[in-house]
């Protein structure tokens, strides 16, 4: 099943840029199309976050633990505008701090 | 940037372009983390090659989601690409083979790197060096990430569970530059958080995208410009 997600997704994820360089662009015209393309990936992202976060690993609960305090450190690694790889490793290293207290 | 030449395009695209390849490792590392095996995250990078959606399918696997949730929501995180692909298409003016190969690298980067471009061949020069380059550099450190990170017993012990939190607030924090993206991003986390305690893992991610058909639909009345020039920002 993992295997057929990947493939699916990732031949779907190839026509969607391919879709893009092949339809013409009066698609962009509309004014409804072009704003709702662009929150598209800032709600998701938003989602990916508080669920990566806040989901309890036993299933449907939410739950504050060492992961809210990793993307506290994240949040200030990107106040202090750090390049990507150290928010990510940065803030996976205070998670692994905590656990290990 | 004033009058740039193709050097200086060269050199920029690949300034960004090595910058942004090394996440791989953190891909590599998340996606085995996740529950994947190597040949799956790297067929992963190798197939979908675009971040934000190879995190959203591991993120939602890991996180005990279905096959199908994961895979929507990298197909919805993908549509965005499928944006930039017609800004870029009167740009890049490629047709045939050269646009089924081009497609490929069609991702944020590229595009912030030839969207800019006085000429066609300026644009080309800046999406293709920079394209290519995360390519290849991508896919050699999502192998390397996910094969060290086959090493590592528990994943948690490392706190790798919670680095793909990081990496999604990472990839969200540019674009969160008008009060519009600030809203949405709010009432989306906001959505997701309720829908965690009623519906199965992955499904929130999915009814949190319907909160950007709604902001959408109800800022039909504002200046057209909010946020459509975020490709314009990332490029400076």
């Amino acid at each position: 099943m993992i295997w057929w997600a990947v493939l699916a997704a990732g031949l779907g994820c190839y026509l969607l840029k391919l879709a893009g360089l092949s339809v013409p662009a009066r698609a962009l015209d509309n004014p409804l199309v072009s704003r709702i393309a662009d929150l598209i990936p800032v709600a998701l992202l938003a989602a990916l976050v508080t669920v990566q976060v806040l989901a309890a690993p036993s299933g449907r609960a939410l739950t504050v633990d060492a992961r809210a305090a990793a993307l506290a450190a994240a949040v200030l690694l990107l106040l202090a505008r750090a390049p990507f790889l150290v928010v990510v490793f940065g803030s996976a290293a205070v998670a692994a701090l905590l656990r290990l207290l | 940037m004033n009058s740039p030449t193709r050097r200086t395009v060269i050199s920029d695209s690949l300034g960004v372009g090595i910058a942004t390849g090394t996440y791989g490792l953190s891909f590599g590392a998340v996606g085995v983390a996740s529950g994947l095996d190597v040949a799956q995250t790297c067929v992963l990078s190798l197939l979908m090659f675009t971040g934000a959606s190879q995190f959203a399918l591991v993120g939602v696997l890991g996180s005990g989601g279905t096959p199908l949730a994961g895979a929507l929501s990298a197909l919805l995180l993908g549509t965005r690409n499928t944006l930039y692909g017609l800004r870029l298409a009167p740009l890049l003016g490629y047709r045939g083979w050269r646009r089924l190969t081009a497609s490929h690298v069609l991702i944020d980067e590229s595009t912030a790197m030839a969207v800019t471009r006085p000429t066609r061949d300026l644009a080309r020069t800046g999406f293709l060096t920079t394209g290519v380059t995360i390519f290849v550099l991508w896919n050699l450190t999502t192998f390397v990430g996910a094969v060290a990170g086959e090493q590592i017993g528990d994943p948690r012990d490392l706190g790798l569970d919670a680095a793909v939190g990081a990496a999604f607030l990472a990839l969200l924090w540019p674009r969160l530059t008008t009060t519009t993206m600030r809203v949405t991003a709010l009432l989306a986390a906001l959505v997701a958080a309720g829908a965690v305690t009623v519906t199965p893992a992955g499904v929130p991610v999915l009814i949190a995208a319907g909160v950007a058909l709604l902001v959408g639909a109800l800022t039909s009345t504002a200046p057209p410009a909010d946020g459509a020039d975020e490709l314009d920002r990332d490029a400076r």
